[in-house]
Parts: C-alpha cells; sequence; structure tokens
C-alpha cells in the first residue's frame, strides 16, 4: 500500500541539471539591454568627476544642438520627486540618512554621481552629446577613508551628519567583555581591514521605463533582483503616485551578486523623463560606470581583540568597526554591518562576552551596500583569523582551538548574546572531522615540518563558518527591531490548469541560483507531476505575488516553503474534490504520487490531472468549493536559518615573488537538506572562488581625492575559471527546524567560508618567519614585503 | 564604451595604406588587431577621426621560412602560437605568444600591431629584443629594416615615422647551441607583465658565447639588460652565474611603481625573472 509517508521523492535529492541554462548559454536569453520599444530614447549620463564639488553651472546648449539630441535634464528639472530611499536603517538607533536623488543637485559627492541626463536618438549620439554639456564645479576637498572622515576638521559630506557619521550602533555586553578581557590570561589585538570589493556582474545595471499618458502607467524593464521593493519604493517614496500605476519587469539577469537588489538613480530619472517626453527611455550602464558609481561591497575597518585562557578557552571578544557606506546610503546600507555582521561575530563558537561597536561613515566614496555574504563575510573573516592568531600565541592547535570552543550540539537553539535569534541548529565537529579527514591533516602537518627544512613555506588554513539566511521573521526584522522596513516573507502561487500542468508565480527572483530547477523538483515531486509539467514564472509584478525578491540565500528557505504551503493547500483541495468525485469520505483521502484515492483501496483513485479538470470545469463541485486549483501562500519564518561548515586550503608561497599557489581547497558545508546537490555544488563553488577573489585579488583603490584608480576591468581583478583551484567538496546534513523543507541556504556560504581560508593558510605558511597577520588581498608583493621585512 | 564618431577607410595592399597615412595625416589611426586602440578609443582615451584598417592588406599577413623567419606584421597571435615550423625553429616565439591576454585577444591582436604600439606592458617586445630582430618597414620613401634594438625610442613611441607601416618582422632560426625564453608575472587582471623578461643564450664550447635579456612591463619602454647580459658572457653559464648576472638587471632602466606593483617590488622581480629567464633560455639549448 503506498501512503503519504513512504513516499519516494522522484526529484528531490537529484542532481538535475539546470533547466533554465540551455536557453542562456545559447545565446537566447533576454536581458534588460535586448530590450528595444518604439521611439525609445537613449540615455548617456554626465558623471562627475570630481569626488566632491559644488556644481556652479551647467550649460547644455552645445548638447541640445547636435542633431539627435532630444532633451537634457538636471537634478534641478527633478525636484519634483523624491530623493531614493534607505529601506534598512540600523535598528533601534539614530540614523542621520542622506540617499541620492535622481541627479546631483548643487553638490556632488562621490565621482560618477550623475550630474545630467542626456537623451536622445541613439545612445552613440547621446554619448557624443554628453561631452557637449559644460559642467562648471568648485572642487571642495574629499574624504576617502573612514577612519580619516570622523576627524574633526574632515570634509564635511552632509549637513545633518556631523563629522560625518551615520550611525553608532552596539551589540552584546560590553560591560562584561571589558571584565573578561580585565581577568585575561592571553589577549590578542589585530587590524582587521576587509577591503571594498565591487561586485562585477557580468550584465551591468539598467532600465527602460515607459509611461502610458492614457492611463498614468508606468511599465519598467529593470537589472532587479527585487522589482516588487523597486515598486513599492519608486511609487510610494519617490514618486508619490499609487503602487498600482507601475508594473516592475525583471529580465533576465547576468548575475546579481547583491548589487542589483537596490533602488537606484537610473530607474528615477528614466521614468521621470518618459513621462516628461512621452516617449520610452532606455539606460544601460557601460562597465566603468558601473565600477564608479554601483555599490560596492565590505570596505571595514575593524580593531579585534580576542582574550582566552592558556588552555585554549576563549573568553572574550571585542570589536570596534569603522564601516565605510559611502557618499549616500544605499537602500539597504546600514543593516549590512549591524544586524548582519555585528549580531553574528562571535561565529561557531560559544564566547561568553562579546561586544561590537559598528561606527558608519560617510566618504566622497561610491555607496557601499550588500555584497555576496553581505556582512557575514566580514563577520567570520573576523573571527577565523583571530581564532587563528589565538591558536598561534597559545602554540594550540588551530583545529583544536576550533573543537574546544564550538558550540555544542546540545545548546541548540543557541543565544549568542549579540541580539540575533537563536541558531536554529547546528553540529560544527563532524563538519570540521569531515575536512580534517578529507584533506589528511595529520600527513599534512608532517609535509609541512619536512618543506620547511627544504625552505619552502607550505600552510594550511582552517575556516569553520557559520552564516544566516532567509532573515526573518518579519516582525524581527523590521522597523520597531532590526530596522528593516518592511517585512520579508516571500509569496508564492500555484495553479494547477485544466490540462493538468502546474503554474508556479514565485515573489522570488531567480537570476543564476537554479531556482527554477530546484523549485520544480519540489512541485514535481509533492504533487507526483513530470517534472517537464511543471513551470515556474517569476520577475514581473504584474503577474506575481508580492514578493521580497532574491539575496541573503532566502529563496530557497523562504520562497521555497511559501511553495510548499501552496502545495499543500493545493493537495488538501484536491482532496476533498477526490473524494466528492469518488464519493468517498474526506478523511479517507490519500494523495500520493500524483493521485488521490481512497486509503486501502488504491485502485479507487482519481489523478491530479483528472481532479483539475473537474475543478477547472466546475461542473460538479463539492458544495461551497470554489472551482480551480489555485492558491497562495505567503511565507514568514519564525526564524532565519544558519548554514555552517568547515573550509580548508592549502597554499605554497613562493618566497622569491611572494606568489601564492592555492594548491587544495576543501570545502564541507551543511547547508540542511539537499534539493539539488548539483545547483548546491555550483553555489558553492562560485562563493568560494569570490571569497578567494577578495583573499588574494580583489581590491578598489581610490585615490585620496576620491578618483577610482581600480575603474576598469584592466585593473580590478575579478576570478576567472583559470584562476580557480579544484575544489573538493562534500556535505553534513543537519536540516533546520525551522522550515518544513529542512534546508537552510547556500548562495553565500562559499564566500561566507573561503576569504579566512586563503589567509590562514598564507599565515600558517609564513608562521615561521614571525608572520602572524595579513591585510586582504595577499598580493604578492604584500605576501614578499611579509617574507623580506621578516628575513 | 561607446568611441567618438570616427570614418573607416580599409585599404588592401601596403601600397594603398600608405596613401591614406599621407593624406590624413595625424588624424587617421592605423587599426590592426585593435586590441589596444579599440579600448582606448572606446574609454576615449583616444578619438581618430579616420581609422585605416589594414587587416584586409593579404601581403601583410602570414609566415614565411627561409634562411629567416619572416612574420607578417598582420600575422595573428593565434598564427604565431599553432605554427608547425616556428615551434621548431624558433620555439620562443609560440611559447611567448601563448601567454598573451586571452585566446579571443590571441585570434585578433597582431604581431605588427603590438609592435608599432609598443605598450611598455606589451609581451611579445621583449622576446623580439633577445632575438635581436629586425623590424621591416615601408613609406613614402619606400622600405627600410631597423634593428629590434633600435625600434622602441620610449613609453609608446617608436622608430616608426608616422607615414610608415610596418611590414615584416625577420627573426632568426635558432640553432640547437641556441636556447631563448620568456616569463612573466602576469597582473591577475589584464595580464600583462608586472614584470616579463625574455633571454637569449649561446653556447660554445661550453661558454656563455652570445646573450641578451630584455625586460617588459617594468618601465616606460621594453629594455635590454647589457649590464646583466656582460656578465654572463664568457662564463659557464651555471646556476650560480646566471644568478650573479640577474643580479645586475635592472639597473640601467627606469622602473615604475603603481597601484599594481611598487618600484621596489618591481625592481626586485626584474631580477627574479631575469633568473628565471636565463634559466629556462639555458634549458632550451638542446645540444
Amino acid at each position: 500500500m503506498t501512503t503519504e509517508s513512504d513516499l519516494k521523492p522522484r526529484y528531490v535529492g537529484q542532481s538535475m541539471k539546470r533547466r533554465e541554462d540551455p536557453q542562456l548559454i545559447t545565446g537566447r536569453g533576454t536581458y534588460l539591454d535586448d530590450i528595444k520599444l518604439p521611439a525609445m530614447l537613449h540615455v548617456a549620463l554626465v558623471r562627475s568627476p570630481y569626488a566632491h564639488a559644488q556644481i556652479t553651472a551647467i550649460d547644455a546648449r552645445r548638447a541640445l544642438n547636435r542633431r539627435g539630441v532630444v532633451a537634457v535634464f538636471t537634478g534641478q528639472d527633478m525636484l519634483d520627486i523624491n530623493p531614493l530611499p534607505c529601506a534598512w536603517q540600523a535598528g533601534r538607533v539614530t540614523n542621520h540618512v542622506n540617499t541620492p536623488r535622481a541627479l546631483a543637485v548643487d553638490t556632488v559627492r562621490h565621482v560618477g554621481e550623475p550630474v545630467a541626463m542626456v537623451l536622445a536618438e541613439d545612445r552613440y549620439v547621446a554619448r557624443d552629446a554628453a561631452d557637449m554639456v559644460d559642467v562648471s564645479y568648485e572642487p571642495l576637498p574629499a574624504v576617502v577613508d573612514a577612519r580619516d572622515a570622523i576627524q574633526p576638521g574632515a570634509p564635511q559630506l552632509h549637513a545633518n551628519a556631523p563629522n560625518n557619521i551615520v550611525m553608532e550602533w552596539e551589540a552584546g555586553d560590553r560591560a562584561k567583555t571589558d571584565a573578561a578581557f580585565a581577568q585575561a590570561e592571553v589577549v590578542v589585538a589585530e587590524p582587521i581591514i576587509n577591503q571594498r570589493l565591487i561586485p562585477t556582474p557580468m550584465e551591468t545595471r539598467g532600465t527602460v521605463a515607459r509611461y502610458d499618458a492614457a492611463t498614468g502607467e508606468f511599465t519598467v524593464w529593470m537589472t532587479s533582483q527585487a522589482p516588487h521593493v523597486m515598486r513599492l519604493l519608486l511609487t510610494a517614496f519617490v514618486f508619490g503616485i499609487p503602487e498600482t500605476k507601475l508594473r516592475c519587469i525583471s529580465p533576465h539577469i547576468g548575475g546579481g551578486f547583491g548589487q542589483k537588489i537596490f533602488c537606484y538613480n537610473d530607474m528615477a530619472f528614466t521614468m521621470w523623463a518618459a513621462r516628461k517626453l512621452g516617449r520610452p527611455v532606455k539606460f544601460v550602464e557601460e562597465r566603468s560606470e558601473n565600477y564608479r558609481a554601483s555599490t560596492h561591497g565590505r570596505d571595514h575597518i575593524t580593531d579585534a581583540e580576542l582574550c582566552g585562557r592558556r588552555d585554549g578557552t576563549i573568553t572574550g571578544l571585542r570589536v570596534k568597526t569603522h564601516a565605510n557606506l559611502g557618499a549616500y546610503l544605499s537602500t539597504i546600507a546600514p543593516g549590512i554591518p549591524t544586524t548582519l555582521y555585528g549580531r553574528i561575530i562571535t561565529g561557531v563558537y560559544a564566547i561568553p562576552a562579546a561586544y561590537c561597536h559598528v561606527t558608519g561613515v560617510y566618504t566622497n566614496t561610491a555607496m557601499v551596500d550588500a555584497y555576496r555574504g553581505a556582512g557575514r563575510p566580514e563577520a567570520s573573516y573576523l573571527i577565523e583569523r583571530m581564532v587563528d592568531r589565538f591558536a598561534a600565541e597559545i602554540g594550540m592547535d588551530p583545529a583544536e582551538v576550533r573543537r574546544k570552543n564550538f558550540i555544542q550540539p546540545d545548546q541548540f537553539p543557541y543565544e549568542n548574546g549579540l541580539g540575533l535569534l537563536p541558531y536554529d541548529s547546528g553540529n560544527y565537529a563532524p563538519a570540521l572531522d569531515k575536512a580534517l579527514e578529507m584533506v589528511g591533516y595529520a600527513d599534512f602537518r608532517a609535509l609541512q615540518a619536512e618543506a620547511r627544512t627544504q625552505g619552502r613555506y607550505v600552510g594550511l588554513g582552517i575556516s569553520s563558518y557559520v552564516e544566516i539566511c532567509g532573515v526573518a521573521p518579519s516582525a524581527w526584522i523590521g522597523l520597531a527591531g532590526e530596522g528593516w522596513g518592511a517585512g520579508l516573507f516571500e509569496s508564492a502561487n500555484v495553479r494547477v490548469h485544466l490540462t493538468g500542468k502546474v503554474v508556479v508565480t514565485t515573489g522570488s527572483l531567480p537570476h543564476g541560483q537554479g531556482l527554477e530547477t530546484t523549485f520544480a523538483q519540489i512541485v514535481a515531486d509533492e504533487l507526483g507531476v513530470p517534472y517537464a509539467d511543471v513551470e515556474i514564472e517569476w520577475g514581473d509584478t504584474q503577474g506575481t505575488p508580492f514578493g521580497y525578491g532574491t539575496y541573503g540565500s532566502r529563496s530557497l528557505t523562504v520562497g521555497g516553503t511559501a511553495i510548499k504551503k501552496s502545495l499543500d493547500k493545493i493537495k488538501a483541495k484536491a482532496k476533498r474534490l477526490a473524494a466528492h468525485m469518488l464519493e468517498a469520505n474526506a478523511d479517507d483521502i490519500e494523495f500520493a504520487d500524483g493521485k488521490a484515492f481512497v486509503r486501502g483501496a488504491p485502485a479507487q483513485a482519481k489523478t491530479l490531472a483528472e481532479i483539475a479538470l473537474q475543478a477547472s470545469v466546475a461542473y460538479s463541485l463539492p458544495e461551497g468549493m470554489e472551482p480551480f486549483l489555485d492558491e497562495t501562500s505567503y511565507y514568514d519564518p519564525p526564524n532565519c536559518t544558519f548554514p555552517f561548515g568547515t573550509h580548508i586550503g592549502i597554499v605554497e608561497v613562493d618566497p622569491e615573488t611572494g606568489h601564492v599557489d592555492l594548491q587544495r581547497y576543501i570545502a564541507v558545508d551543511d547547508c540542511g537538506n539537499l534539493i539539488n546537490p548539483l545547483v548546491v555544488e555550483g553555489q558553492i563553488h562560485g562563493g568560494i572562488v569570490q571569497g578567494i577573489a577578495q583573499a588574494l585579488y580583489e581590491q578598489a583603490i581610490y585615490d585620496t581625492n576620491g578618483q577610482l584608480l581600480t575603474g576598469t576591468l584592466l585593473d580590478y581583478a575579478i576570478p576567472t575559471a583559470a584562476m580557480a583551484p579544484h575544489i573538493e567538496t562534500a556535505h553534513t546534513i543537519t536540516p533546520s527546524p525551522v522550515n518544513p523543507l529542512g534546508v537552510k541556504g547556500a548562495g553565500e556560504a562559499g564566500t561566507i567560508g573561503a576569504a579566512q581560508c586563503v589567509m590562514n593558510a598564507i599565515i600558517d605558511a609564513l608562521a615561521p618567519l614571525g608572520v602572524k597577520h595579513m591585510q586582504m588581498p595577499a598580493t604578492p608583493e604584500r605576501v614578499w614585503k611579509a617574507i623580506h621585512k621578516e628575513l | 564604451m561607446i568611441p567618438s564618431p570616427f570614418e573607416y577607410l580599409a585599404p588592401t595592399s601596403v601600397a594603398e595604406a600608405i596613401t591614406l597615412l599621407q593624406e590624413y595625416g595625424e588624424d587617421a589611426k592605423i587599426l590592426a588587431g585593435g586590441h589596444s586602440l579599440i579600448p582606448a578609443m572606446k574609454l576615449r582615451l583616444s578619438a581618430p577621426s579616420i581609422l585605416i584598417d589594414i587587416t584586409r592588406i593579404a601581403e601583410l599577413r602570414g609566415i614565411v621560412v627561409n634562411g629567416n623567419i619572416n612574420i607578417g606584421a598582420g600575422t595573428t597571435w593565434q598564427m604565431i602560437e599553432h605554427h608547425p615550423e616556428l615551434k621548431q625553429l624558433c620555439p620562443v616565439l609560440p611559447q611567448a605568444v601563448a601567454r598573451i591576454g586571452d585566446i579571443q585577444v590571441r585570434n585578433r591582436g597582431t604581431l605588427g600591431g603590438s609592435l608599432a604600439h609598443a605598450d611598455p606592458a606589451a609581451d611579445i617586445t621583449a622576446v623580439v629584443l633577445v632575438l635581436d630582430a629586425q623590424i621591416r618597414t615601408q613609406g613614402p620613401n619606400g622600405s627600410r629594416s631597423i634593428p629590434a634594438a633600435d625600434f622602441f625610442v620610449d613609453m609608446l613611441t617608436t622608430a616608426l615615422e608616422p607615414e610608415e607601416l610596418i611590414t615584416a618582422i625577420i627573426c632568426p632560426r635558432l640553432g640547437t647551441d641556441e636556447g631563448a625564453a620568456y616569463t612573466k608575472f602576469p597582473h591577475p587582471a589584464s595580464r600583462y607583465p608586472i614584470v616579463g623578461a625574455a633571454a637569449y643564450l649561446k653556447m660554445s664550447d661550453g661558454k656563455v658565447s652570445a646573450c641578451r635579456v630584455a625586460i617588459t612591463g617594468a618601465g616606460p619602454m621594453p629594455t635590454r639588460q647589457i649590464a646583466c647580459e656582460q656578465a654572463l658572457l664568457g662564463t659557464d653559464g651555471s646556476d650560480t652565474a646566471i644568478a650573479n648576472a640577474a643580479a645586475l638587471a635592472g639597473q640601467e632602466m627606469e622602473i615604475l611603481g603603481d597601484i599594481h606593483a611598487s618600484e621596489e617590488y618591481r625592481r626586485a622581480m626584474v631580477q627574479v625573472y631575469a633568473k628565471r629567464a636565463l634559466l629556462k633560455a639555458r634549458g632550451a639549448i638542446t645540444s
């Protein structure tokens, strides 16, 4: 007898190839720049060459005389719309909020800030004419470093933010932590710089806006990870029009990594101009524009101290961080170095006393906001570097220090004392053990000792991380709590059509995570329908229920669970209808393998297709039942999920040049149940490579005048496949109790685990030279200097 | 990523290209593979009003081996990298070329274009110097042959006259007692050498009878390392002799520092890579 409980999943757990790939890798996707509308105008921007300046005059006459130029607008023209909103302010403290306008008004505060827009019949003419707009500036002194910006006498960016301070925020127990340090046997302290990174999605950002004067409705295509949120922000906050007057559509997206979550000024100025001129308006960034004016990530300068006993017990962690947030607050910028960083600085360890103080700072640089991992890479880098530093100080094996201080399985749900919701579940030692076993830890130490006698510098780095995914519930993260200006639930509608085909519309916004595949696997199993009969729809606010979009590794945990809830409702309704069709009691009906049947009599069955047909034609329904199998759910989880794992890297350093050869990389991740191991593998790989790149290659550099020196892909090194090591992956599985799928999220884990893994390995390699700490990126020159300073 | 407006001309003979250069003068730029010029135009760092595309000039393409190796200026990296005879007769060329950019770049970029542009971080310039190649040019006053040692004048500046084209590069066939090599420290983003070193060695009767070393990437122009070369001449070419000679590399040239590498570090790497290039060149000697 088949029952629901012994149903074998056919798709869940299988490494199915991503159904979204054939279209994309054969060049048949539709990206923002593929959208061409009749009579569409093209925008080129006049951007500030100065990091800080007064705009004294703008003369567009030469540009307007160029044939093909339709209009030139400036910030003064757009005073009828509001500045962009900041939707996540640091919770429970005062935030001195300054956000960008559609175009700068009077003052520019970073290089690349848009000053004027040229609209022309084609983008070539627009670009030529942009050079013909004469802007007069009176340059002002600039400041780019967060520590410099808060000094007395530093250039001031905003009248309402004295000393350029956005907010002062803290987590943990300061007095208890100070006491722990006062009594400590061992204290280690290091400056920890988490350098500024440029997210660099392969596709830059862009917007196409159309306005229908007859209906007063906008349609806006955007490279957005969160079109529903953009619709809300642009209507309710920027334009002051009914939300119903804007339809937002995200076409295929060529990588987001967080940079495409936010509300940008191009959304506002294209809409404004489309309404003004009555013609569609398109703006697509050039790469160098993306680098200067779309959001960056990280940029923390931290003083970290860790204390403990000589037996390896960690007793305290004290952290003071200056978070550079750039010239204005991007959409969710203040939430990143606070909730997603300060509340998880103790990582996987049961540290009895911890305190974190964060100062958010304005500087004359591009805005900083969430970038893959968003706060958690900064936290895990900090704690994992400091744990290694502590282990070296007391002469204890770094693996043993980790094991000794891990939060124990019986301590879950675990409160870390930093104001976070309790860690949902975890079992950290098995992941560490598995990684140590895979790398051959004992053998490695012997080989390392041997290599050192030959003058070779070989090192092993361990990173045991935990992170926060599927941030929720809304009541905790929201305005009165952590300061997020809305909710963080997710939505899903499931419909079984007359033909038995299943359509799922999700408020998630898949853009490379393999979610179409993963979601379809869940749906096909739950409803017992062929995988090919499941269609996942997303991206258009007109056709999807309100959802918050895809970021923060939330789409499976929250969005996937919303789908699961709708599927449960579909099955419940199908059972009631089947009972009616079979003239049986609804309580006696079971649903399994795509059929509803009378318990104990599986021959008496109706397939889902038969039930859907009956529901759709509605010739004979039970009393009071509405036609159609169509169910919508909104899922607001009771807690976040907390994936974890241990990564181990092995490097060899060339002492002559300082080059780091990353020879092995082992990743043991626990993201709860795996729906599609292949998709998880891809997410882990990509994340790790981005983390390795932070350790070895990437760094956005501004000069003291605020000019971005790493302004092109010639100068800013992003990793390629050829630069990535072979990554050896494995999993432990600790299901999350937070959601019925038992999943935890995997989109950012790799990035969160990787950077410190590489850095710890390099520092381990150089330990015989007395090297105890090094900042990222570990460029050959930096490593060489560390070696040759000591030699 | 949109250049200023320009007019595009595509001559099919060297003579026609020279006539166009004479006609348009400084307004014109020669377009070969375009991998330096087009990015500069897209960033509007360069805004020529006339582009003379020489990629349709058949006589500029191809590799002919006779007494020497004659490589047409319009020959792409890809053609050099995969030329079977070159791999035998002058293996340093395909080996060095294989490390330029990526496959897409090598499918378009040309030897002549790279030499004419004389980017201080070009790879092949150092190899051309140590091979003592001849740069064949043609202009309104006829053709001439410029030794590589005289060709590079300063940053982005060569001995080429404004109305001249490079037509070919003449490289020697290497004997079994000769070896040459190129090593580089590539920037992780651009793959341009932060330091690149080329070396050529000839051994006769157990002694170094000829030696040339050139550095690229580290200074304003590719530069022969004469002190280093002379220190190695007449020695036995041992590891120690090479290390001692390499320690003199970089002494007679200006070394630049930037965000990618400081002057101090580049100077140290010039010595390291000169040594590695020499060791590799020695290893390439087969007799």
